[in-house]
């Protein structure tokens, strides 16, 4: 066993510090969503970290419409593939998709599991990051095609992975959290936490708690499993609709401005009453990539 | 800088097998055997011989043990955690409890079933694409009302496989899951593409979770906001029909987790009302066939 294999892939990203790969056993609780998340509080924490994020959920992928950038064209260059910026002329958020390369928004891919590898590892290889702190990577729901094919050509930089789970509280959800960490059990995959989303619902009305999806479960289960439990998030309406409907960026009128202005969708993201929760989670997680955080 | 190519431009994904390598030309094509991908493919030589053409052999043993189950439904959804397996629950259920279709009793001989085990049967997809072929022709399914065909979320190689089978089967249809929000919605975009590509009609869309009651102070307030006009918009849009919209019910989800009919239990709801309606409409497109 040599300790450095030199492979397409390794060597584009030997110049990526960390490796984030978000996953959850079950679908719709909140991986892109909180690989977003990920990807805005780690590019803000301090003024000069550069953050991509990568979508390998190949039949659903939701990053570019998080980020605001549906229907933008990605672009070959001599070196690779440029990734979409989603901060503009300041470039310090990076982000591919399969979503960029559809034409039109109802177009889907169908591919069988060798053809969808092969996109996986051209993702891996052939784009462009530049020097990058951390790479987050959105996952499909389950451990499927997708993530065999992940670790498989991620062996080589074993030594920057690290993996965060995202689990809803009730039960159906919970079971498939365990299947979850038994893939990242079997493939040595270190697991920096477990996410607790959709935990309880403020009634906008009377502002009661509604346990919509339950609650609690994800907090025992990490304690069960012996895992770092990363925190709880409510069921929060505003992220949804920021999520949903996020502008374009104004990336595409290079200005002299700087762009953290600019940047309306951290700025927005940053009002939501997720926003310093999730920071609480960001820092946790820092502190396990024995980053400590400057503020 | 150029952009860059279309990424979905493929042969028939219908003709491509599990164990193709990447550049499969598709086992209908010319190509067949003999292309550049073909080479160390363990097809190739069957497919260079031509007999890969045309359909596959297990075809008409599925379809013969298909023949005697009236009505075949595929529940899907593109985006995942929608609650289609909730959905198909409270479906099987219905159509079980249904007074008309009691003489065709069969008793199944598979896992899944309900309890009661009458005339529906629900089916989670399998992992194998050879349990999926296997499961339809070696099981024998009696004389069924319904057999409906839950599946994993998204556009995977069992919808390839199982929408290979019953295709050649008749299938009546597929039933379209989502909820308002619009990256649910872009997923059922592509799912209702995806229909189309394969030839399956869409017997119409579900909203799941639209709105929520508060217990409490019984006021209505929307967790995922249709930022883009919902399930409705895009039914139009799409021309697919609109079945109807399910409240988000707390009660629901608990149901599902201990095997038990929402319906029954809880018939006061808002939801069940909107579960009936949707059933309703469901059976009136499968009569009109
Ligand atoms: N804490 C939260 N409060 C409210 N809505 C949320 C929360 N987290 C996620 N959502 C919303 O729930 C929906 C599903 O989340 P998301 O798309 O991130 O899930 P996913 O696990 O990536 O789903 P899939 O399995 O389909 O990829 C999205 O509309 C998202 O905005
Ligand atoms: S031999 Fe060629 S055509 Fe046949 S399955 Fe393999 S790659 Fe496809
Ligand atoms: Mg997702």
């Amino acid at each position: 066993m040599t300790s450095f294999q030199d492979t397409p892939v390794s060597r584009r990203l030997q110049h990526v510090r960390h490796i984030i790969i978000v996953c959850s056993g079950k679908g719709g609780v909140g991986k892109s969503s909180v690989s977003t998340q990920l990807a805005l509080s780690l590019r803000a924490s301090s003024p000069t970290t550069r953050v991509g994020i990568l979508d390998v959920d190949l039949t659903g992928p939701s990053i570019p419409r998080m980020l605001g950038l549906d229907g933008h064209p990605v672009h070959q260059s001599s070196d690779g593939w440029v990734p979409v910026y989603s901060d503009g002329s300041e470039a310090r958020l990076a982000c591919m998709s399969v979503g960029f390369l559809l034409k039109k928004k109802e177009d889907s891919v169908v591919w069988r599991g060798p053809k969808k590898n092969a996109m996986i590892r051209q993702f891996l290889s052939d784009v462009r990051w530049g020097d990058l702190d951390y790479l987050v990577i959105d996952t499909p729901p389950g451990t499927s095609d997708e993530h065999l094919s992940l670790m498989e050509h991620l062996a080589p930089v074993h030594s920057k992975l690290s993996a965060v789970i995202v689990t809803t509280p009730q039960a159906v959800a919970l079971l498939d959290a365990m299947k979850c960490l038994s893939f990242t059990r079997a493939t040595s995959l270190p697991v920096l936490g477990l996410i607790e989303n959709m935990s309880g619902y403020v009634c906008p009305c009377c502002g009661e708690i509604s346990n919509v999806f339950s609650t609690g479960g994800g907090e025992e289960m990490a304690r069960r499993e012996g895992l770092h439990f990363l925190g709880s998030l409510p069921v929060d309406t505003e992220l949804v609709t920021l999520l949903d409907a996020a502008e374009p960026p104004v990336s595409d009128t290079p200005s002299t401005e700087p762009s953290e202005k600019s940047f309306a969708l951290l700025r927005r993201y940053q009002q939501t009453s997720t926003a310093p929760l999730f920071g609480n989670i960001v820092k946790e997680i820092l502190r396990s990539l024995g980053e400590e955080s400057s503020s | 800088m150029i952009a860059l190519q279309h990424a979905a431009a493929i042969p028939d994904p219908l003709s491509i097998p599990a164990n193709a390598p990447e550049h499969c030309p598709g086992t209908e094509s010319d190509m067949a055997g003999k292309a550049d991908a073909c080479d160390g493919c363990a097809n190739k030589d069957i497919c260079a011989s031509g007999a890969a053409k045309g359909p596959d052999p297990a075809l008409p043993f599925v379809r013969e043990r298909m023949s005697s189950v009236k009505h075949k439904i595929l529940v899907l959804s593109g985006k995942g955690g929608v609650g289609k397996s909730t959905f198909t629950a409270q479906l099987g259920w219905a159509f079980a409890a249904d007074e008309d279709s009691q003489d065709n009793l069969g008793v199944m001989s598979v896992g899944f079933m309900l309890p009661s085990s009458r005339d529906a049967v629900m089916w989670r997809g399998p992992k194998k694409n050879g349990l999926i072929s296997q499961f339809l022709k070696d099981v024998d399914w009696g004389n069924l009302d319904y057999l409906l065909v839950d599946t994993p979320p998204g556009t995977s190689d069992e919808h390839l496989s199982i929408v290979t089978y019953l295709r050649e089967s008749g299938i009546d249809g597929a039933v379209v899951i989502t909820t308002p929000q619009e990256v649910a919605l872009q997923d059922v975009r592509r799912e209702i593409n995806f229909c189309n590509k394969v030839g399956i009609k869409v017997l119409g869309l579900v909203e799941n979770m639209s709105g929520f009651v508060c217990p409490n102070c019984k006021g209505e307030s929307q967790i995922f906001k249709p930022s883009t006009g919902g399930g409705r918009q895009l039914a139009k849009e799409m021309g697919v029909e609109f079945l109807g919209a399910v409240p988000l019910d707390p009660r629901i989800g608990k149901s599902a987790d201990y095997g038990v009919s929402f319906l029954d239990e809880y018939p006061d709801s808002p939801a069940t009302t909107a579960y009936l309606d949707i059933i309703e409409k469901i059976k009136a497109q499968l009569e009109d066939d």
